[in-house]
């Protein structure tokens, strides 16, 4: 691991996050304006949206970064960008971090906007600290990049690296407690939903907004969400194969 | 010295052989040509000197090193057939990615650009340049850096004249200067300008000569007729 190549690769990747105006907008803009949605849906009954909004500020980062990240991954991989690198003294590892560095950034402005629109916009009610709020969002999208860097060697198109959202997200959110609270879920589905990490991002979300004081279960949840991060980021170095049949 | 050795190479991809016993060797500070009809082999033969491609059996040894090996990724630079450069970025921030990884800064930048022609071009995003300016990016990532060994897929591919014979110029003085390249074509006509050539058909290598040994040893003038004489007389000519 190099300090100087990982910053050379963020550097690279943010240069191209920058030129691509339309993305930044629509990752920016989007979550802003699906709150804003949800929050007219319910209302005539806001302690549904007050149940949701805290859950929604966990989910939309992951899915938008898990998204952009394994299209870029497999991009690089078709264009041969990917076996170019490493054909230079660029480490895996370092790839990988870069990306997870120059995404990380991004997933900060993003949860700083999505987070300013549910509190101020919406009056999602307040969490005990809109800082830590605001790290479990950031912790969120890098989980998302992180598996999106992880499950991203499986694809070969950017079709196929699609196609994982429904596969690796839609589970996730149906089971991480966003529509039914997870005390309230059959058994084995509650087990199921124990072994995502969707499930402890949801979970900080919620018990940050429903207490006065930041409860050390947020704590134990962000070390999880960051524990899979690092797996995930793991798995995806060492699934980049410098050489290839 | 040799840069280069190849010896009893055997790529085996899905059950087809792809590279069957393949031996050479490549001196120091000289243009070695890679030819041979599309789909004889040589972008597998790059791939494995410059240690991308699992091989079924043989070695090959760069700079004294197995190709491969952690150390030659400071002394190696390679192009793809297709250029592999990021479009959404300019030109020079393109080469600026590669010198950074080999620690290197923008006057290294700027000379890249300069030797392959883009001075005027450098801001300009990639996506918006001809294919052939696209090439040669792609050549100035693999420059930037003065690599000891230089190896080039197809890098005169879809360039006009003018700037096939100003790039083939540039790998002579690079060559003049220690450099040593592999560089890979399809054009006969590119042959005459290699201090080697390497004939390539269906895996197997048909010729190892200088451009004067292989009309010599076929008996033409002409290196087209030469390398069709080769393909239709089998090795035994070689």
């Amino acid at each position: 691991m190099n300090p100087r190549l990982v910053l050379a690769t963020a550097a690279r990747v943010g240069s191209q996050l920058r030129r691509d105006r339309r993305t930044l907008a629509l990752l920016i803009v989007v979550p802003c304006v699906l709150l804003w949605l949800f929050s007219e849906l319910f209302a005539d009954a806001p302690f549904i949206f007050q149940r949701l909004a805290p859950a929604l500020l966990g989910v939309f980062p992951f899915i938008s970064m898990f998204l952009v990240t394994s299209v870029a991954m497999v991009r690089e991989r078709t264009s041969g960008t990917l076996e170019r690198l490493l054909t230079t003294p660029l480490g895996r590892g370092d790839l990988v971090l870069g990306y997870g560095l120059a995404f990380g950034v991004l997933a900060l402005i993003q949860a700083a906007a999505a987070c300013t629109v549910a509190l101020v916009l919406l009056d999602m009610d307040q969490p005990a600290s809109v800082p830590v709020l605001v790290l479990v969002a950031v912790a969120n999208a890098l989980l998302g990049t992180a598996l999106g860097l992880g499950l991203s060697s499986l694809a070969t198109t950017e079709f196929q690296a699609v196609q994982f959202l429904p596969a690796v997200v839609l589970p996730q959110i149906l089971l991480c407690g966003l529509i039914v609270p997870t005390a309230q879920m059959a058994g084995w589905l509650d087990a199921i939903s124990r072994a995502m990490p969707l499930r402890y991002a949801v979970e900080a979300m919620t018990t940050l907004t429903g207490a006065p004081t930041v409860d050390s279960r947020v704590w134990v949840d962000l070390a999880i969400i960051g524990g899979c991060v690092v797996v995930a980021l793991a798995i995806g170095a060492t699934t980049l194969r410098r050489r290839t049949a | 010295m040799q840069s280069i050795t190849v010896d009893d190479l055997v790529v085996v991809r899905g059950g087809v052989s792809v590279l069957d016993h393949i031996s050479f060797k490549v001196p120091a500070g000289s243009v070695t040509g890679l030819l041979g009809p599309s789909g004889s082999g040589k972008t597998t033969l790059l791939r494995v000197i410059v240690g991308v491609q699992r091989i079924t059996s043989g070695a090959v040894t760069l700079l004294g090193r197995p190709a491969g090996d952690a150390r030659l990724r400071h002394e190696v630079g390679y192009t793809t057939q297709a250029p592999s450069v990021y479009p959404d970025l300019t030109v020079a921030e393109n080469i600026r990615t590669h010198a950074t990884l080999h620690g290197l800064g923008r006057d290294a930048v700027d000379e890249a650009i300069t030797v392959v022609g883009l001075a005027e071009q450098a801001d300009r995003l990639v996506r918006t340049l001809s294919g052939g300016q696209v090439n040669r990016v792609s050549l100035a990532c693999a420059l930037v850096f003065k690599p000891a060994l230089l190896l080039l897929d197809e890098p005169t591919v879809g360039l006009d004249p003018v700037l096939r014979r100003d790039l083939w110029a540039l790998f002579a003085s690079l060559a003049a200067d220690g450099t040593t390249l592999v560089v890979s074509s399809h054009v006969m006509e590119e042959a005459r300008r290699c201090d080697r050539l390497l004939l390539l058909r269906e895996g197997r290598l048909l010729a190892d000569h200088t451009p004067e040994g292989l009309r010599a040893v076929t008996g033409t003038p002409d290196l087209d007729e030469a390398f069709l004489r080769l393909v239709e007389h089998g090795e035994e000519a070689a």
